[in-house]
């Protein structure tokens, strides 16, 4: 059975970014209580803070931490930078979206930061217990950050469904725990492993119901179809700086229970349940697709599109090798740059009174911001999947590693739902550089979004002409494939 | 002595109850209360569990559902309040500003 609880200062070393993040979410409530008046002092702190965080992340070393359940490894650690490299973004997005919507609340800051405190806890949990415990500290914040603006009735909608679907999606998971942990006898997901392995799962049904009712309750959190119906109204009603963390960062870290309570756990009985992830990725990829073809807003066209790419990155977890997790990990790493991106676009068309959300506000934009047009152009190619853009990169070798472990079918859909989705990209280039303009757009640029553009221009081409130092590194997750 | 399949009718019926109310009602309270009643099946899933398995960690990871359910239930009806104040309703029917 599983090892006595520890606490010791060794677990505390491990845990040290997550800890630090604490410290940095109380310090920023009460900075912002004692200096009321200063407008740059949260954002700096905040950014200082999650910097700092990523160098605890890349110094810290590998290990085993509290009786077993908290696990640094090359999964974690890659997930962890993934999730800090997207609220990177979010925070130089934030400063300028904010003033565009009136938002001047301090605790937005404080929640962002908790919020990927919980994402942190998720990707280093090794035990169902913190799996749970993080996923509702990254949601609790969440459901806050999108509410944040009370007197906005889009997002206080946006805020009432994502809550009611994240808490029944909770409840849902946490069903599926118990179960799992009334016929394994422990709630550590090794152990849960090494019970399960010698067994024949499909005679038992209880088992499977605890494994798919677990898998249904991550699918909401990623937004995979059937679970995905949230996503668009969310992303929508959002803030649109948190629209674009909620498409990257909440994402990886779910993914990164998936991947770990999937293929750490429940590898044994591999072939039992991806024949359910083969039709949740084929159904998630047809749904992301198909639908983003009609819509009208760039936000929800952006959330249909998260979908599609969700059922991509699933192919790798389907794969259920240690070539498919690593495409995966690869694969929204390079999403968070060439999403957080076109996020990036977005925050800076619209202007105080103006959301300029819709597809027709990019009519014409080439002539009048030839700029921003082209950094449009290359996020889209990207999230198209065309070479030379990251976007290529991950997109293929998802693709390979499906081939390789004999998901032909499901990679053939997928191919030519990515052909589908060139319609909708393209389209937006159509709109910029086709069109005539609809009116004059004057874009006044922020620092921090200019950053952000900037930051994201280098990942999408520098990942998408060279890769081989993220693959190498997504390659050694290493969580133990047999 | 009860037997533990008891507890695990009674647990998996509370699920089944909330979740076909979760399902059907178009009261945002009540989803909510459905799905406080889904989470409590959860735990008393655990802790007969734990209880028959004579490990602690169920009964532990209890208390901590528990907890998050709390802080759910504070952050659930502060997001409700704040769409009633502007819309002066609770029903998910009338909830319509964002669609395609």
């Amino acid at each position: 059975m599983a090892e006595p609880f520890v606490f010791d200062v060794a677990s505390l070393a491990l845990a040290a970014p997550e800890c630090f993040l604490v410290a940095l979410g109380v310090l920023l409530v009460c900075a912002e209580f004692l200096f009321p008046g200063q407008r740059l002092l949260l954002p700096a702190l905040t950014m200082t803070g999650i910097l700092t965080t990523l160098g605890l992340v890349l110094a810290g070393s590998a290990g085993i931490g509290f009786g077993g359940m908290f696990q640094v490894d090359g999964l974690a650690r890659f997930f962890k930078v993934v999730c800090l490299v997207g609220t990177v973004f979010t925070v130089l997005l934030s400063q300028r979206n904010r003033q565009v919507e009136g938002m001047r609340h301090g605790e937005y800051y404080s929640l962002l930061i908790f919020a990927v405190t919980g994402m942190l806890v998720m990707a280093s949990a090794a035990d169902l217990i913190v799996v749970y415990l993080g996923l509702e500290l990254m949601s609790l914040s969440i459901y806050c950050l999108v509410g944040l603006l009370k007197h906005d009735l889009r997002a206080n909608e946006a805020a009432m469904k994502y809550f009611i679907m994240g808490a029944f999606a909770s409840a849902v998971l946490l069903y599926g725990i118990s179960l799992v942990y009334g016929l394994a006898g422990t709630t550590n997901l090794a152990a849960v492993s090494a019970q399960i392995a010698g067994r024949d799962a499909a005679s038992e049904p209880l088992l499977l119901a605890g494994i798919g009712l677990l898998l249904v309750g991550l699918c909401f959190k990623v937004g995979a179809a059937p679970f995905h119906q949230w996503t668009p109204d969310v992303y929508e009603g959002a803030p649109t700086a948190i629209t674009a963390f909620m498409s990257v960062a909440p994402k990886a870290a779910s993914f990164a229970v998936l991947a770990r309570v999937m293929l750490a756990g429940f590898l044994p009985i591999h072939e039992v349940w991806a024949v359910l992830v083969a039709g949740i990725a084929l159904l998630t990829m047809t749904v992301g697709n198909v639908i983003a073809l009609s819509q009208t807003s760039i936000k929800r066209m952006l959330a249909y599109s998260s979908i599609a790419h969700v059922g991509y990155a699933l192919l790798g977890v389907l794969a259920g090798t240690e070539e498919g997790l690593s495409a995966t990990m690869n694969y929204l790493f390079i999403y968070a740059f060439m999403n957080m991106g076109a996020f990036a676009v977005v925050i800076l068309l619209a202007e105080k009174g103006q959301r300029r959300e819709s597809l027709d506000d990019y009519r014409g934009l080439a002539a009048s911001n030839p700029m921003l047009a082209a950094l449009m152009l290359l996020f889209m190619f990207s999230l198209t999947g065309i070479p030379p853009t990251a976007g290529f990169i991950g997109k293929f070798s998802l693709l390979m590693a499906a081939v390789h472990a004999g998901y032909t079918g499901v990679v053939v859909a997928a191919v030519m739902l990515s052909a589908v989705s060139a319609y909708f990209y393209l389209r937006v280039v159509r709109y910029m550089y086709m069109d005539a303009p609809a009116g004059g757009k004057d874009v006044g640029l922020s620092a921090g979004v200019a950053v952000a553009l900037g930051l994201a221009m280098v990942g999408v081409i520098g990942l998408g002409v060279a890769p081989s130092a993220l693959v190498s590194l997504a390659s050694q997750a290493g969580i133990g494939f047999p | 002595m009860v037997p533990l399949s008891w507890y695990l009718l009674l647990a998996a019926a509370l699920f089944a109850i909330g979740l076909y109310g979760f399902l059907t009602r178009r009261n945002m309270i009540v989803m909510f209360l459905c799905i406080e009643l889904m989470l409590n099946g959860a735990n008393l899933n655990l802790v007969a569990l734990s209880h028959y398995l004579q490990d602690l960690r169920g009964q532990i990871f209890t208390f901590f559902v528990i907890a998050v359910a709390a802080a759910e239930a504070a952050i659930g009806l502060g997001i409700m309040l704040a769409l009633f104040r502007n819309r002066r309703s609770v029903y998910s029917d009338s909830i319509t500003s964002l669609k395609e």
